[in-house]
């Protein structure tokens, strides 16, 4: 297997009696492309939460590239190379769609701002709406824009929170060669619903049932396990 | 381009008017420029970052007194207006270190109380600050340089440099990637935050630059005027850079000034009519919130001037 680029241990969080997430293990490898999939509450928001550091760890810990992040606040993990794309979409409403890409990109101390504004732009083929105000694109188009604020950070690490939600089928060919073209530079952790999107997307799966890793393989190894039916496909 | 265009012309426009302008009104125009920096500072923070300070006057005072004690002491004018700017900044730095811990109603409280806190402690250093009655800044120690800023056009011109000194800097801020950033946590700081922006950083800088601002217009105020009074340091002075900013347009650039002259003639004009000129303000705020809750100039840029900066 190629390098790892993160890997927790014991992961855990608690909400009150409710065990979000609950002792995970996890190994991200460098350059793949991994779907993390799971029945609704299993805890799959609140774990790449912890990995962005959205939500504080309350115990395990998380290493990043060789380096413990576990105690580094979500901006500092942001400059490390973790990037994160909401699952209700968080772009700036009232903002040209520019300065919403704008702001990722000069973050990553960008010295041709305007180009390589319009070169993420253009990524997702949005480069003609530059000059529209975000909170007027249609929803497809906003899901898209919010990809593009992750993919201009340029990141090591991208999350993606059930990117395809509200997507037209033809938005998500779209979505699915996008996500193919930043790897390996960058290693993809999605969180998806929709089973032919992950089935065709990822290289590799992980389960999750009650904040605690159910199982992980191929998708292959994934549609083949009686475990995963039981919990989630078969359900 | 031509938001350059525009702001070059009020400066031209404020030039000129030097020249034609009635002695009444030539300090009042001094004086609307000076508090207008005061409320451009407060629109940097409460404009273009949502940081909602009811403590404003600390910073003004802090800039003010600053200016003024040292002006009357030891030091020269010269002295005396930058360490004014240095102290309302520096003031502003420590406020936020503390008052950023908290957000919406909490940061107005806490900024309330530590703007309070410095007014009584005005009031308790009597003896150095005058107290209630404050003091007079003497003729002879408010010469910048060569420039008396007790005499008529030497004032208007130091109060028309720095008008134009800080407005420039304000459209170069806020048109500059920090102010991109700054806007950015107005608008929703989580988001910022997962693109890799420290919001209490952002928050904090945005706050200093306000206080420096404050402080800049404080100290001016002090010198042009010669009086260095407890009231400028009270909580209508919290108040009224907000009220401006309101009425001109918040997160405009021009709005501070527009606010700040609109208020200042508002007043003027209606006591000299009635003595219910507070009453005509409060009708005047009124028809703002129903008609233009947005001020004068962001109501202009919802109707067509998209690139008022």
């Amino acid at each position: 297997m190629a390098s790892v680029i993160l890997f927790a241990r014991a992961l855990t969080r608690h909400f009150g009696g409710l065990k979000a997430v609950d002792g995970m293990d996890f190994d991200l490898a460098q350059g793949e492309i991994h779907a993390l999939i799971g029945p609704n509450g299993a805890g799959k928001t609140t774990f790449v939460s912890l990995l962005s550091g959205r939500v504080p760890v309350q115990s395990g810990s998380i290493t990043f590239n060789g380096l413990d992040i576990t105690d580094l606040p979500a901006h500092a993990r942001v400059a490390r190379g973790i990037a994160y794309t909401f699952q209700i979409t968080a772009i700036y409403a009232r903002l040209p769609v520019y300065d919403n890409v704008a702001l990722a990109v000069q973050r990553t101390g960008s010295t041709a701002l305007r180009a390589d504004t319009m070169a993420a732009l253009a990524r997702v083929g949005l480069q003609d709406r530059a000059a529209q105000e975000a909170g007027t694109l249609a929803y497809g188009h906003q899901r898209l824009l919010e990809i593009a604020m992750g993919l201009a950070l340029k990141p090591r690490l991208l999350i993606l929170d059930e990117p395809t939600q509200g997507l037209a089928n033809s938005e998500i060919d779209g979505f699915k060669a996008l996500v193919r073209s930043v790897v390996p530079e960058t290693t993809v952790l999605l969180i998806e619903h929709n089973m032919d999107v992950v089935m065709d997307l990822a290289q590799r799966i992980t389960v999750l049932n009650f904040g605690k890793l159910l199982a992980q393989g191929t998708p292959a190894e994934i549609r083949a396990n009686a475990a995963v039916q039981a919990a989630y496909l078969g359900g | 381009m031509k938001a350059l265009a525009l702001h070059l012309a009020l400066i031209a426009v404020l030039f000129a008017l030097q020249f034609v302008l009635p002695p009444y009104h030539h300090t009042n125009i001094v004086r609307v420029m000076v508090l207008a920096v005061f409320a451009m500072g407060y629109n940097i923070a409460f404009g273009y970052t949502g940081l909602l300070s009811l403590g404003h006057a600390l910073f003004f005072g802090a800039g003010m007194y600053t200016a003024g004690l040292l002006a009357t002491g030891e030091g020269t004018a010269l002295l005396a207006l930058p360490a004014g700017v240095l102290a309302g900044g520096a003031a502003a730095f420590a406020v936020g270190l503390l008052a950023l811990r908290t957000a919406g109603v909490s940061f107005m409280i806490v900024t309330l109380m530590f703007a309070q806190a410095g007014y009584l402690t005005v009031l308790y250093f009597g003896a150095f600050t005058g107290g209630d009655e404050g003091f007079v800044i003497p003729n002879a120690a408010r010469a910048l340089g060569p420039f008396d800023l007790s005499t008529d056009t030497p004032r208007y011109f130091a109060g028309l440099a720095l008008f134009a000194v800080a407005l420039l800097a304000n459209l170069a801020l806020v048109r500059s990637p920090i102010g991109r950033v700054m806007v950015a946590m107005r608008e929703n700081e989580e988001r910022s935050r997962m693109l890799g922006y420290n919001p209490f950083t952002v928050k904090l800088f945005a706050l200093s630059v306000s206080g420096l601002y404050a402080g800049a217009a404080g100290a001016a105020y002090a010198l042009m005027f010669g009086y260095v009074g407890a009231s400028f340091a009270a909580i209508q002075y919290s108040i009224l850079p907000l009220l401006w900013v309101l009425l001109g347009g918040a997160g405009t650039v021009l709005g501070p000034f527009v606010g700040a002259l609109l208020m200042f003639y508002l007043i003027d004009l209606s006591s000299s009519v009635t003595t219910a000129h507070q009453m005509v303000v409060g009708v005047a705020l009124l028809a703002l919130v129903l008609f233009a809750p947005k001020g004068v100039l962001g109501a202009l840029r919802d109707r067509g001037l998209k690139w008022l900066p």
